[in-house]
């Protein structure tokens, strides 16, 4: 099974049914997955704060949402996180592509990779960091775990997961 | 008209649905006009009413009204293309347009100079978009619900703010009695 297919075969066991998503070049196979299911409700977001206030909508609405998108997008949305997801304790995953990690052929990319992890962990955001294919059998409980506590939850995968960024 | 006099005009109208309250000011105005758990008050994250509105109407089946601002809709200009392109026919988007960021001051916004967000909405392919003036808000926003069709509307009105407290309500309390309301 490619790992697309069970990254979003996971999703939709979980109930989300609701996805928003910035584009990434490693998350392509990701996002082209999320918009062919039926059970998902696909939304691109033009910005990520854009894309967490649909996600709470959703959530109100019943649905259980998801955003997917960069790393680089922690610094736009921090306030978001602050004031609407962590502040009325709404469940948000956050599927994020790691840029600027091993293999990353894009210097400025490493400007906000040196950032991400210390970023979240200031945001109280629990964070699970995807280095190999192996890592994503534990992505059913980190949702599992998301939707039980409430929270925003970060799923960082880099290039090594990916197998590389642009030498694939 | 002012903000507050068209939020206390519009009250009983906006009773009946659920409603998605932009940060500042319009949440403390309709806090204290008309209190109930039907009102999702903004508490902060300015921009977000429209896409939380959206997210909401595109989930559940009942009518949803967004209160924005003219600054607001300019801080979150993005949304509007995704409004477009997600048509939800229980969602409208009420943009109190008085051409000022209200809840700081009263400072211009570029909406009230060469900037028509009417324009941008069209431009961005929403379908029904409809200018008024604050006195006819009331029917402008009933016909919007009555025609079961997604509706961008832009009410001009003056600028100017009312004395009044912030509101006090834990957030979590203002979500956990929303989502009642809306699963109810």
């Amino acid at each position: 099974m490619s790992i697309d297919k069970k990254i979003v075969d996971d999703m939709v066991a979980n109930g989300i049914s609701f996805v928003t998503t910035v584009p990434c070049k490693q998350l392509a196979g990701v996002i082209e997955e999320v918009d062919a299911r039926p059970e998902i409700f696909h939304i691109p977001s033009n910005k990520e704060d854009e894309g967490m206030g649909l996600c709470a909508g959703a959530w109100m609405g019943g649905k259980r949402p998801a955003i997917i998108m960069q790393n680089t997008a922690i610094g736009v949305t921090i306030n978001t996180l602050a004031t609407l997801t962590q502040y009325y304790r709404m469940p948000l995953p956050m599927i994020i592509s790691y840029r600027g990690e091993l293999r990353e052929p894009v210097a400025c990319q490493v400007e906000m990779a040196v950032h991400t992890k210390a970023l979240l962990a200031q945001m109280h955001i629990p964070t699970y960091h995807f280095h190999k294919e192996s890592d994503a059998s534990e992505l059913d409980a980190i949702l599992k775990y998301t939707f039980m506590c409430n929270k925003p939850v970060a799923i960082l995968t880099d290039a090594s997961f990916w197998g590389g960024y642009g030498d694939q | 008209m002012i903000r507050s006099e068209i939020l206390r005009e519009i009250a009983p109208i906006l009773h009946d649905q659920l409603v998605v309250c932009n940060i500042g000011l319009p949440s403390q105005e309709l806090h204290m006009i008309d209190d109930n758990a039907k009102n999702f008050y903004m508490l902060g994250t300015m921009g977000l009413s429209s896409s939380i509105g959206l997210g909401l109407a595109l989930s559940q089946p009942k009518t949803v009204i967004s209160i924005d601002g003219d600054g607001s809709v300019l801080t979150n200009l993005g949304t509007l293309p995704t409004i477009a392109n997600n048509v939800a026919d229980n969602y409208i988007l009420l943009i109190i347009d008085n051409g000022s960021y209200g809840s700081t001051g009263d400072q211009p916004t570029y909406a009230g100079k060469k900037t028509k967000l009417e324009k941008v909405a069209e431009a961005c392919g929403c379908e029904n978009v409809v200018v008024c003036q604050d006195v006819d808000t009331g029917k402008t926003l009933q016909a919007a619900i009555d025609s079961k069709k997604m509706t961008i509307i832009v009410v001009k009105c003056d600028s100017g703010n009312i004395k009044l407290p912030v509101i006090t309500m834990d957030p979590v309390v203002i979500r956990d009695r929303f989502m009642k309301a809306v699963a109810s």
